[in-house]
């Protein structure tokens, strides 16, 4: 349980932080929303949660965090849920972000294992399976469409050359994730840092 | 292996281990631990693991529950617990620690560069991921028709998602698929 807010931290320094905090129990309720209702992936959740729902994060913001734990190593939902938790409440705020998207669905998860192991039965839950999987991969391209838009706004035309790069690379012409990163990520890095070199200069 | 070794520090360390080479996300990673939990441990057959991957599946949640699921199958709840948290843990540790130094130097040039530059790849191997699942899961018009409306409603409308889910598994259920 987590039931201490933690007092009079906030008000310190209103310039540097977004208007809206949330507080520990705010963020693992948070956290198990998204995660419960996150049948196929927690992204479309966590995106229509932070910056729908409590405009916690801007759109620009939340792409910026998910890219920075796409790629890090380890599941990047339970990353973002981590530094997006400590980056309002610090360590505990991290802690309670990650129980709360962890902790419910783990039960459930274990709860269906046991049931399982039981009886069983798995053919029914696995056409309910496929349904649903059918709907969220659609509900993933939305999302994608969605991160796109600020690129699109800001009229991002070498962002959208590298998106659709890596997109033709990997979704079309299968080819392995490392050697695309490994070409990609220097070619970005430096075509960035290009950019903003004649934009500042 | 060893068959003495106590099961759950086996897992703490598996786990541990593969999180830090899982780039992409647990889903990424499901090759590699269907390698360590079929082939070189035993800890379960074939089937199992598909079984267990659906259950994974049709559990909300992180992607990463199907590490919950190995551990319980292995060890109950102590080693559901364990390994969940040897998955997500260390690199978690890395995530805050990567963040905060991002979040600290924001006034230098590199760490908004950085991002910047990786928002564009992080979004196209999204939609690589939607693509190569699309082709995967629709198998029929029908599911390719669920895929489309899903996506066109979820974009264009403030329908929660839910009901598109929720469609999508009656159907499954009805045998439509």
């Amino acid at each position: 349980m987590v039931l201490e807010a933690p007092p009079a931290v906030v008000p310190d320094i209103p310039a540097a932080t977004p208007p809206i905090q949330p507080g520990l129990l705010e963020l693992f309720v948070a956290f198990a929303k998204m995660s419960l209702a996150g049948f196929g992936g927690v992204l479309v959740w966590a995106r229509r949660g932070i910056v729908d729902q409590h405009r916690w994060m801007t759109a620009d913001e939340f792409n910026e965090t998910y890219a920075l734990c796409h790629f890090l190593p380890g599941p990047n939902i339970v990353n973002l849920s981590v530094v997006f938790g400590s980056r309002f409440r610090g360590i505990p705020g991290g802690i309670a972000a990650f129980t709360g998207l962890v902790g419910p669905p783990m039960l459930i998860a274990i709860i269906l294992a046991a049931l399982y192991a039981r009886y069983g039965e798995i053919d029914a839950l696995r056409r309910i399976l496929a349904g649903v999987s059918c709907a969220a991969v659609g509900l993933l391209i939305a999302v994608v469409f969605k991160m796109m838009m600020p690129l699109i706004k800001r009229r991002d035309a070498v962002g959208l050359v590298m998106l659709l790069a890596v997109f033709i690379a990997i979704g079309l012409a299968r080819l392995p994730l490392q050697v695309v990163l490994l070409v990609a990520i220097p070619i970005s890095l430096g075509i960035t840092y290009f950019m903003r070199q004649r934009v500042n200069g | 292996m060893n068959p003495e070794t106590n099961p759950i520090s086996t897992l703490v360390w598996t786990f541990g281990l593969m999180s830090l080479f899982a780039v992409g996300g647990a889903n990424s990673a499901i090759p590699e631990m269907h390698r360590i939990a079929v082939d070189v441990h035993h800890w379960m057959d074939e089937k199992q693991f598909a079984d267990i991957f659906a259950i994974s599946q049709l559990s909300p949640g992180p992607n990463v529950l199907i590490v919950t699921l190995i551990g319980y199958a292995v060890a109950g709840v102590g080693g559901a617990l364990a390994a969940t948290l040897a998955m997500c843990g260390p690199t978690a540790i890395l995530a805050y620690y990567v963040s905060r130094l991002l979040q600290r130097s924001r006034h230098s040039r590199w760490p908004a560069i950085i991002q910047a530059a990786l928002v564009p790849l992080s979004i196209g191997l999204m939609g690589a991921s939607g693509l190569i699942l699309a082709l995967t899961s629709d198998r029929s018009w029908v599911a390719g028709l669920i895929t489309v409306t899903a996506a066109v409603l979820a974009f264009a409308t403030r329908l929660n998602p839910a009901w598109m889910l929720l469609a999508g598994g009656a159907l499954g259920f009805a045998g439509v698929i």
